[in-house]
């Protein structure tokens, strides 16, 4: 075992052991236990994406409770970045290098994943489902061990367009985004559509995080003369935009919102329920505070789970969905690897799921991924506010077709 | 030509957030000649206090006045607490415990009332007037930040203790000698700082939802009126804070581009500590040899 | 300006070391630098990969004391410097495919004139103003990184990636052993340097600024160039960092420079003992290791507990270590 992770360390295992018919790299794993490593922002601006970890690491402490998975228990380290590139560096060198941890699951963040992706590789360590909605993560020639999980924000904004030019042919769009990979991603989904008449059809505006409020660009948009309206800010940011739109007595003709910012009780209410009426967003993920889940079997597995193992944390909170959702998913992934927790297997089974149903993802909405299929999630459904609920309507789109 | 005067209208609505913190942190620095950095996370903390008594079912004002205690409360413990034992140190060692005081509030501000966004009522007709430029809260609120800007002139140029806490800020010796208390002068100014640091809070949460990091622009933009409008002088402050949301808005829209909003409020700043460094309201401190 | 330093313990305003024993600085020079190149055989490569880390941070907290805790002049904003030196080294890197070394001194020049320029106006904001204005640069940096017009040379909100340098000349090194060796030796070139400065006339000029600006301008020292001098030294110091941490941590993006970058500066010059040489070799410590000791204590809110941390070193060492290792000899006497 010490000779193996030693030649390992020297980046050439596989050449050194010519003896095993398949080489298998088996790191982090005992007869007792398996190391699952991820790195969250549990401080720093972004500590909002804190309760992702925090779900998890209850979680697992649940499977272990239960009897942990192929008769081992899942020691899962989740180490704090603040979202900070550099410092995720270190953590994943730490978690790699001296925790030796058998996998990374859901590290947290586009410039942090960026920072990572290379060496994770080389070292070719599984770096599994990201908790990040950029569209780069699937490029399995370039970056066999790194896959995604949710749809991107590139595909979403993809939808979004071709909605409206089926709906008006000559809609001009009006994008207010926030300034970051996240914002551009919309702006890039967009021009993926448009083309060459992106220029002449479309207005972006962005804003930064550090603004107070959002009414200069709104105002600006409104006075551009666009027609409609997409919107690719977070919570606070959108529920200012939806009733500042709404109080200057814009009405556009359609009104998209990133699915970040779909919760009924952080954005849709505080903006005032009837001030949204209208606006449409693509989902994939049941919001927990939308009255239309109150009786699905999969979200009360959801809020069984979270009184039983987080009486004390805020349910409206649609980060806890989305953690929950992942971590089944990785459950999944293990439990295919029927106890042969080699990284090459671990990879594999993750890039062999066959249509996974998931409790908290939209009814329909599957996990699937194949050794060429690097996007966990592919489907998304467009929904209209209604004033009270997210309205589903039209069938599931597959995003990467666009 | 309609979109400059919405651009300035909005400006202003904006502004009148800036002002109210403006005036919390001009506040501070006349009673204890300190610009705290920890000024915007202790008033989000204690619009959270409000935020929890208004859940509890109590009238809005009723919270509004009892929150304002509090945070005059915390504010004095927080002097007494951490500031005393390091009375004597550095300047550098002060900023240090800021940043501590930063981290420690910000993050138990999260860890207590968790990240997502809150709304958070209005005592005020909370409808759009003027087309919607500006609503029924952004009037009222700035008539509050008025108020109270009216109550801070005249305590600090009426009232004896007004007299007391601007003497010990400005030279404590001396204020020792004549008889001023001059630990406990400090410590109510850091009171009152926190006080008007939650009555900001509590307007501008209505506006822009209440989270976490909810001041951490705001604050900086508020920094940016305040030098604008002369750091000692609390009326220069709040028509500093308003112009600074005016041409925050008018630069973003036609010269900068909003990407580079925040880098025209440092403009803002370097440019008036080089051409003007008492703000354009402030008393011009001559120093003689 | 002068008032600010003036209830300051007289152990701060003074930068000199005055130990009540010596010792052979021979044998000292040995043993520290045998402590250096210990972690190279022992360490694990992560390991050596936080020393180095920490190596930066000592140098960038060591350019921030100087124009700081010797001249006086409180910066909030030096993540700025470290922001321009580390993009300098990537866009050399990456863009014009330089070679590693060449981007050092390119990235000490250019953070030397950009520090200059900052460090004019700066001339005229004294103490806490000076403090909140390049707090205000620090929270503008990363909006100024993202800008379109730049963003054929900075990657925009994506970044730069580059490559770690290999070993030269077939030396049995692997890529962290490399880079410790070459942060580690230019570490100590740079203290060595920042030492000799401060002991020379000039440094004790910038000292005599800091503490009576009046008196020394009387004497006829040239206080605006002096201050302006300083800040640029201080920048190119912490712009050296800046190209460093680029190539050590092989990435940078507007995200790697937020305003916490500049507070972590701060924290660790504090920490490590303002207007001290060795201090920042604790602050680069500091930084580095106590928040992942912090996040130990507490997942839900490694922040309070870094804070709780932070206030409580300042109460129990308000001269920081430097200060502690300063009193050290005096405390032992008195026993």
């Amino acid at each position: 075992m010490l000779n193996r992770r030693s030649l390992l360390a020297s980046g050439a295992a596989l050449l050194a052991a010519p003896s095993i018919v398949k080489a298998q790299t088996v790191v982090g794993v005992t007869s007792e236990e398996i190391k699952i490593g991820s790195i969250m922002p549990y401080s720093g601006p972004a500590s909002a994406y804190g309760a992702i970890g925090r779900l998890q690491q209850a979680f697992f402490k649940g499977v272990n409770e239960a009897g942990g998975i192929s008769g081992r228990r899942i020691n899962f380290l989740s180490l704090d970045d603040g979202y900070q590139p550099p410092k995720t560096v270190e953590q994943t060198r730490r978690l790699v290098e001296q925790d030796r941890v058998a996998f990374l699951f859901n590290t947290l963040g586009t410039p942090g994943n960026t920072a990572i992706q290379r060496y994770v590789n080389q070292r070719k360590v599984p770096h599994l489902f990201l908790a990040t909605g950029a569209d780069k993560w699937a490029d399995p020639q370039n970056f066999p061990w790194t896959i995604g999980y949710q749809p991107s924000y590139r595909t979403e904004a993809q939808i979004f367009t071709k909605y409206m030019l089926e709906n008006d042919r000559n809609a001009k769009l009006g994008i207010l985004y926030q300034n970051d990979d996240f914002g551009k991603d919309y702006i890039a989904g967009v021009r993926d559509v448009l083309g060459a008449r992106f220029d002449a059809v479309v207005k972006t505006v962005s804003y930064e995080v550090t603004d107070a409020t959002i009414d200069s660009q709104v105002v600006q948009l409104h006075g551009s003369g666009v027609d409609c309206l997409l919107t690719a800010a977070t919570p606070k940011f959108a529920a200012q935009t939806i009733r500042k739109v709404h109080d200057i007595g814009w009405r556009p003709k359609m009104h998209f919102l990133t699915d970040v910012s779909i919760s009924v009780g952080s954005v849709m209410n505080p903006a005032g329920p009837e001030k949204g009426v209208g606006i449409l967003t693509a989902a994939y993920l049941k919001e927990p505070t939308d009255p239309t889940w109150q009786a699905d079997p999969g979200m009360q597995e959801w809020r069984a789970w979270m009184v039983k193992h987080m009486p004390d944390a805020d349910q409206t909170d649609g980060n806890f969905v989305y953690s929950y959702g992942v971590s089944k998913c990785l459950m999944q992934v293990l439990t295919q690897c029927n106890g042969d927790f080699s990284r090459e297997n671990v990879m594999k089974q993750a890039t062999s799921l066959n249509n996974v149903a998931i409790p908290t993802l939209i009814n329909g909405i599957t996990v699937g991924t194949s050794a060429s299929n690097f996007h966990p999630i592919r489907k998304m459904q467009l929904a209209k506010w209604d004033g009270k609920t997210w309205e589903r309507f039209g069938g599931l789109i597959e995003g990467a077709n666009v | 030509m309609n979109g400059f005067l919405h651009q300035v209208i909005a400006g202003i609505a904006t502004g009148g957030i800036y002002a109210s913190v403006a005036l919390a942190l001009v506040m501070i620095y006349q009673a204890t000649h300190h610009v705290n950095f920890a000024q915007g996370e202790m008033a989000t903390f204690s619009t959270y206090i409000a935020l929890t008594l208004v859940n509890a079912g109590w009238p809005f004002w009723l919270a509004f006045l009892a929150t304002v205690a509090i945070s005059f409360c915390l504010g004095v413990m927080i002097e007494r607490v951490l500031m005393r034992p390091v009375a004597n140190a550095s300047v550098l060692t002060h900023v240090g415990v800021f940043i501590g005081l930063v981290l420690v509030v910000s993050n138990l501000t999260g860890w207590v009332f968790d990240y997502t966004v809150k709304p958070f009522p209005t005592p005020f007709h909370d409808g759009p007037l003027l087309g919607g430029l500006i609503s029924g809260h952004e009037l009222g609120s700035t008539a509050v930040t008025l108020v109270v800007l009216g109550l801070v002139f005249l305590f600090f140029r009426y009232t004896r203790l007004g007299l007391a806490m601007r003497a010990a800020a400005y030279n404590p010796a001396s204020a020792r000698l004549v008889g001023v208390r001059v630990g406990w002068m400090l410590a109510l100014g850091w009171g009152l700082a926190a006080a008007i640091g939650a009555i900001a809070g509590i307007m501008v949460a209505p506006v822009v939802f209440l989270e976490p990091n909810m001041m951490l622009g705001i604050l900086l933009y508020a920094f940016a009126g305040a030098l604008l409008g002369g750091i000692d002088n609390p009326g220069g402050a709040v028509i500093g804070g308003f112009a600074v949301g005016v041409i925050e808005n008018l630069g973003g829209t036609y010269i900068v581009g909003t990407e580079l909003k925040l880098t025209l409020a440092l403009v803002i700043i370097i440019g008036v500590l080089l051409v003007r460094p008492a703000g354009l309201f402030g008393r011009v401190v001559l120093s003689r040899v | 300006m002068a008032s600010q330093f003036s209830e300051a313990p007289p152990s701060l305003r003074s930068g000199v070391v005055r130990p009540g024993f010596r010792v052979d600085p021979r044998l000292l020079w040995a043993i520290g630098i045998a402590l250096l190149l210990l972690p190279l055989f022992t360490a694990e490569s992560y390991r050596l990969f936080q020393l180095t880390l920490a190596a930066i941070y000592a140098i960038a907290i060591l350019g921030l004391n100087l124009v700081t805790g010797y001249n006086g002049q409180i910066s909030l904003g030096h993540g700025a410097f470290y922001a321009v030196g580390a993009y300098v080294a990537a866009i050399m890197l990456d863009k014009l495919s330089l070679p590693w070394w060449s981007t050092l001194p390119a990235a000490a020049v250019i953070c030397g004139i950009v520090g200059w320029g900052i460090g004019r106006p700066a001339l005229r904001l004294g103490g806490l103003y000076l403090a909140l204005t390049t707090f205000s640069l620090a929270v503008a940096v990363p909006q100024i990184l993202k800008y379109k017009g730049i963003e054929d040379w900075t990657g925009g909100v994506q970044g730069v990636l580059v490559t770690k340098p290999d070993a030269p000349f077939g030396l049995p090194l692997d890529v962290d052993q490399f880079l410790y060796l070459v942060t580690v030796g230019i570490a100590l070139g740079v203290f060595v340097l920042a030492r000799n400065l401060m002991a020379s006339r000039i440094g004790r000029a910038m000292m005599a600024i800091r503490d009576h600006a009046l008196a020394a301008e009387a004497m006829g020292m040239d206080i605006a160039n002096l201050k302006t001098a300083t800040f640029a030294v201080s920048a190119m110091i912490t712009g050296l960092a800046g190209a460093l941490s680029a190539i050590a941590v092989e990435f940078v993006s507007p995200d790697s420079f937020q305003a916490t970058l500049s507070i972590t500066l701060f924290v660790g010059m504090v920490v490590g003992g303002v207007a001290s040489i060795i201090g920042p070799i604790f602050g680069g410590l500091f930084v580095v290791f106590v928040p992942n000791l912090a996040e130990e204590i507490s997942k839900s809110a490694p922040g309070v507990i870094y804070g709780c941390i932070l206030i409580a070193f300042l109460f129990v060492l308000p001269g920081g270590v430097a200060g502690l290792l300063r009193r050290l000899p005096a405390l032992l006497r008195r026993r």
